[in-house]
């Protein structure tokens, strides 16, 4: 596990590491931010306007000039219409290269989130990794779209009407900055104090929807065992600390949101006051300078609203954007974690044809920083054997079911398909031949036929009625609603725990593999849906290596050769006979359990 | 989409809210308004103070300190009554929206709470989340900008009489501007409401594919099907690029054109006011004022885009919101009690019964479990096994037909008699986000730490318990991902053990336990129950069968055979057929 990045890593790194993972970001970037520019310059057009049209039209010496007045106005409309322009096509642009990176980052990030090991899979709740992309890449969409680019407009705002104030008067946009100064020094404590109330908003609406899904999933517990009240009183007050949550936050944000008020009120009536002793000439008196006109008095009163906007859009925006980046940081990491189970992909040796044969050269596993969950394995088990895994829960029999499949790699020593080292077997070729049935039978929500071509999509419906047919399942099949074209339901929920095995099986036929391994269902199946399960199992493994998870002890008694694994070392195998007569062995114990349950 | 249908429903939806929430309301509004008059105010003040302080001083060369003063006085003033508007705006519309959202909120758990298990069954789990969650907050979503907009509505009344006030001509640019303003946000609401909805839809696809192939994340590895699902992935991810394309698109013409409008009113208002300058109808200050007013317009019209905008998706929201809250059915509870204590016996007379309106799968059943016995209902998949010991313990009540114990209809009992009396533990285990200890005593009255000891240790979930960090005071997580499937059910078996019920149904509880675990769960129940607890136990393992003292047989939701097992094994060939379906499965592959 490569730890990519440490937790306090800059808002800059992150962002340089971001737009360098996705180029499309940069593609016409100088473009757009030309038509920001000229979006930008043409809203300082109005109130360059005003003040010429006041200083040479209106107050013009012998009354008000129109034609100056018209001309002026129309020029200004003219760079309005160029504006919006400019401004669309900025924003289209925008738009267009924010959501082609971010959909190509998305598709990656998902294929990456494939590539981890099953290990890497399981570290992560199954809600966190459906984050990485979704929510995290909506957020980094919309922090790009208002606050990223429009946070290097607002700059450009910011800057473009600092430069025009700084033409009509330097000692007044020195007054404006001064007002604004101390602001911009304390909003960094503001921001945090803003993001210690949206963290606690975040936490209680976690508490909140967790509340509401046990409600709902476990509605029947909570009636027979008269909890609605207990429930109820959890929930209200979940839903109170939400709502009280969510109002502190919207408090401390408008807090923030008046500060910029305020002060933009303050800078108007400085700059009115010293303006106007300004335009009296009292700035000459003190040596200063700076007189100025009606109009520019006018225009600069217009400039300062143009130079408070912006500062007021980045306070409000900036929480988001901050969490934003935090949501980056994340998809950029989970990319940044390297496969530790790796693809030799073109470079890989081909497997012989055939059924294999499997070898464990002195196998050993551990998780990350854990004990050895399974040691000392040294085994070989011929081509076309049958065998059964059996073990209490924990005793490693799961994973090495995993490390036969590739899903992990060793820790120590070696796995070898018919002599040649697994990890240079390559994935395409690999997942052709060697075939796992998961315990839980994963079914996808569409039919019982498009399940089983999962793994070949070229099936035809014929076809996969015929493979039903060859584990001897036509009569279950035929027993469905719309046969192959029953809806199966989310994860397969309309079909029974056996049934799905039954589907998950014939899945595993048809991709015909010469390698089958099998992870029994540990749930009880009915009877009649177990008797088509033994009898479907029987067809599939036929002619071919089988390992098969036994929580069943019937199958064990069925197999060529029985592994018997305790606390993570192999302690018998053997034929089951010849096992089961070993008195006081653990085989010999879950045997005579076994039994208790079924005569 | 956004046809006038949704707006007058919207409206409602909004007038419902606002006498839900009047006083919020009240402060949020006259919030606004008062921020709107002081937002005219502000460019008549600046107008004034240019025309009648800065133009006499610059002119002359000499100020009026006491003028100036009061100008200034009179701009901070105004900043400072703006601030205390924003105040009571945000404040009162966040308290509103947090506080309706709340309510419903409230509301829509408390009737779930309340409607009975068939209506749950009805439901997908996933819609029901949905509307706590996302419906309630989504109706309620343009609550947040409705004092807002109630305020801009005001203050643009405000702006056309201070602009008629001063020069009807000057009120005529701005009669033309305003609806401009308000004709562009209608015209954006409805092209973009189509968009952003499909758009939302999309990303909804997105996250479901994304849930589903992580789900099944094993088993696409071992198909080697990373690149095909990867395929199905892209083309949702990519119709919700080009969806959120044209989107963006839209509102990029949009935000630009607002701000341009309030612009294009200035420059109008230049070229009209230079008019009536000359024609002396008009003052400088006059033409200033209501320049500056149309650039401080400009960011609070679009709050009435904002309401618009959220309109429909607030409707479909509200929709869903009160299909709940209309729901009816609930189950009604008597106020009786089953007399005496000790076992109770449990039995079902010609009970028939369907879900929905779909095939019974109970057809007239019969069965007396007498009190203290332990009775397996057996049968395969479908055969009305759940149903019946749903029907046990009143999570669903019979079509027709009667559930008695000690000959009291469940119907007639109080909601806690019957929770004290029964306990029902289900195949699928349930554990709530809470300790070991309170998922096992749910917060019981009569059940305390050494009760739930002693379910935890007959439920043989002693020894796992015991090696948690914090032993049974050890939280489990959200739906108990800590634990195993295994160590989940014994969990559920104790608490359902815990209370010391009269009667025990147990559906097929012990499935996920490790054979060896059940068969010393079973031999301790036996002992432990005793002659104060019947039993009705659905069951599949030959074990758990021959717990019974008796077994009844289900085959298509009637009653076929009942008697002790032996004797049904030797008489009826579907029961022996079934049970022995291990040793047939044997047969088959030996």
């Amino acid at each position: 596990m490569t730890a990519p990045t440490t937790p306090d890593e800059g808002t800059w790194a992150t962002l340089r590491r971001g737009v360098a993972l996705s180029p499309e970001l940069r593609a016409g970037l100088p473009g757009t931010l030309a038509l920001a520019l000229a979006s930008t310059l043409g809203k300082v057009a109005v109130p360059v306007a005003v003040q010429q049209g006041l200083d040479r039209g209106v107050r013009a010496a012998g009354g008000p000039d129109l034609g100056v007045i018209g001309l002026v106005a129309a020029l200004a409309a003219v760079l309005l219409a160029v504006t919006v322009a400019s401004a669309y096509l900025m924003n289209y642009r925008l738009y267009r290269s924010t959501e082609t990176a971010l959909a190509a980052l998305r598709t990656r990030t998902f294929r990456h989130v494939h590539d981890l090991s099953v290990l890497h899979q399981q570290e992560e709740r199954r809600g966190a990794l459906v984050s990485r992309v979704t929510s995290d890449i909506d957020q980094i969409s919309r922090f790009l779209q208002y606050s990223g680019v429009g946070l290097v407009v607002n700059a450009g705002q910011v800057l473009v009407a600092t430069v025009v104030m700084l033409v009509y008067s330097w000692q007044l946009t020195i007054l404006v900055y001064l007002v604004f100064l101390p602001l911009a020094l304390l909003m960094p404590r503001f921001q945090r104090w803003q993001q210690s109330a949206y963290r606690r908003v975040r936490a209680s609406v976690a508490v909140l929807y967790g509340a509401i899904a046990e409600s709902v999933v476990g509605a029947p517990v909570i009636r027979a065992y008269g909890a609605a009240e207990r429930t109820r009183t959890r929930l209200n007050r979940a839903v109170d600390e939400y709502r009280t949550s969510q109002y502190r936050a919207q408090s401390r944000s408008v807090v923030i949101t008046t500060l910029g008020e305020g002060a933009s009120g303050l800078a108007n009536a400085l700059v009115v006051v010293a303006g106007v002793l300004l335009g009296a000439g009292v700035g000459r008196a003190l040596g200063v300078g700076g007189a100025l006109s009606v109009g520019e008095l006018t225009a600069f009163v217009f400039l300062v609203s143009l130079f408070v906007q912006p500062i007021q859009v980045f306070t409000e925006t900036l929480s988001e954007a901050q969490n934003a980046v935090a949501g980056w940081r994340r998809v950029l990491d989970i990319l940044d974690t390297r496969p530790d189970v790796a693809d030799p992909g073109e470079t890989g040796r081909p497997l012989p044809s055939g059924p294999l044969s499997v070898r464990f050269a002195d196998v050993r596993f551990a998780y990350p920083d854990g004990p050895d969950v399974l040691s000392d394995v040294d085994l070989t088990l011929p081509a076309k054997s049958r065998v059964a895994v059996v073990g209490e829960t924990g005793s490693g029999k799961t994973t090495f079911a995993k490390l036969l499949t590739r899903l992990m790699d060793p820790t120590g020593g070696r796995v070898e398909l018919s002599d040649v080292p697994l990890g240079e077997v390559s994935f395409a070729d690999l997942r052709r031949r060697v075939v796992m049935v998961p315990q839980d039978g994963f079914l996808f929500d569409s039919t019982v036929g498009r399940n089983v071509a999962f793994v070949r999509p070229d099936l035809s419906d014929e076809r996969i009625a015929e493979a039903f047919a060859e584990l001897g399942l036509a009569d279950w099949l035929a027993a469905l609603l719309s046969g192959l074209d029953t809806p199966v339901g989310e994860r397969g929920e309309h079909l029974s725990v056996g049934e799905r095995q039954l589907v998950a099986l014939v899945r595993a036929a048809v991709a015909d593999p010469d390698l089958l391994i099998l992870d029994e269902a540990t749930s009880a199946v009915d009877p009649a849906t177990e008797v088509r399960l033994q009898r479907a199992l029987d067809a599939v493994t036929r002619g071919r290596t089988t390992v098969t998870i036994a929580h069943r002890l019937s199958t064990a008694e069925t197999a060529d050769e029985v592994l018997v694994f305790d606390k993570g070392r192999i302690v018998q195998r053997g034929p089951h006979a010849t096992l089961v007569a070993q008195p006081g062995s653990v085989y010999a114990r879950l045997h005579a359990s076994w039994l208790e349950q079924t005569r | 989409m956004y046809g006038g249908g949704v707006l007058g429903r919207g409206l409602r939806v909004l007038g419902r809210a606002i006498r839900d929430e009047p006083v919020t309301f009240a402060v949020g509004a006259l919030g606004s308004v008062l921020f709107a008059l002081m937002t005219v105010a502000s460019a008549k003040v600046i107008g004034a103070v240019v025309g009648s302080v800065a133009v006499p001083a610059i002119t002359a060369g000499r100020v009026t300190a006491g003028a100036l003063a009061l100008g200034a006085a009179a701009i901070l003033g105004v900043s400072l009554l703006k601030i205390i508007g924003i105040f009571g705006r945000r404040l009162g519309a966040g308290a509103m929206q947090y506080r309706l959202q709340a309510r419903y909120r409230r509301e829509v758990t408390a009737r779930y709470l309340d409607l009975p298990v068939s209506w749950h069954h009805r439901h997908p789990t996933g819609s029901l989340l949905s509307v706590a969650n996302n419906d309630v907050e989504s109706a309620y979503m343009p609550i947040a900008p409705l004092p807002f907009a109630v305020g801009t509505v005001t203050m643009l009344l405000a702006a056309i009489v201070s602009l008629l006030v001063t020069d009807w001509v000057l009120a005529v640019v701005g009669l033309l501007v305003f609806p401009a303003v308000f004709a562009v946000n209608v015209v954006y609401s409805r092209r973009s409401a189509p968009l952003q909805a499909r758009a939302q839809r999309l990303r909804g696809d997105v996250a479901a594919v994304a849930h589903e192939s992580f789900d099944g994340a094993l088993v696409v590895k071992t198909a080697g099907r990373e690149a095909a699902e990867t395929a199905r992935f892209a083309a949702v991810s990519d119709e919700l690029r080009d969806a959120s394309i044209a989107a963006g698109r839209v509102r990029g013409l949009f935000d630009p054109l607002m701000d341009a409008l309030p612009n294009l009113g200035t420059l109008a208002v230049l070229v009209v006011g230079g008019i009536r300058l000359a024609g002396n109808d008009i003052q400088v200050q006059d033409l200033v004022g209501a320049a500056f007013l149309f650039s401080v317009l400009a960011f609070p019209v679009r709050a009435i885009g904002w309401v618009l905008g959220d309109l429909p998706r607030s409707v479909a929201g509200w929709e869903r919101v009160h299909g709940v809250l209309s729901a009816t059915g609930e189950m009604r509870y008597g106020t009786g009690e089953v007399p005496g204590a000790g076992a109770v016996a449990l039995s079902f007379d010609d009970v028939t019964f369907a879900y929905g309106d779909g095939e019974p799968v109970l057809r007239g059943v019969t069965v007396d479990v007498p009190a203290g016995r332990t009775v397996a209902v057996v049968g395969a998949t479908g055969s009305g096994k759940s149903t019946l010991t749903a029907l046990a313990a009143r999570l669903v009540d019979p079509g027709s037909g009667r559930v008695t114990l000690d000959g009291v209809d469940v119907r007639e009992l109080s909601a806690p008699a019957l929770a004290r009396t029964v306990a029902l533990v289900s195949q699928v285990p349930f554990v709530f986000d809470d300790t070991v200890a309170g998922n096992v005593a749910l917060d019981r009255a009569h059940v305390g730490p050494d009760e739930v000891a002693a379910a935890l240790a007959l439920a043989q979930a002693d020894g796992f318990v015991g090696a948690l960090p914090d032993g049974a005071d050890t939280p489990v997580g959200e739906r108990g991902t800590s634990l195993s499937g295994g160590q989940r059910q014994r969990i559920t078996l104790a608490r359902g053990l815990a209370g010391r019920p009269r009667l025990l149904v147990l559906d097929d509880a012990t499935s996920a336990v490790d054979p060896r675990v059940e068969s010393a769960i079973l031999a301790g129940l036996r002992r432990a129950a005793g002659a104060d607890t019947t039993v009705l136990v659905v069951a599949y393992r030959r074990a758990t069968i021959a717990l019974a003292d008796e077994v009844v047989y289900l085959d298509e939701g009637r009653v076929v055979a009942r008697g002790p097992h032996q004797e049904l094994l030797a008489t009826v060939p579907g029961y022996a057929a079934l049970v022995t379906a291990y040793e047939t499965a044997e047969e088959v592959s030996a």
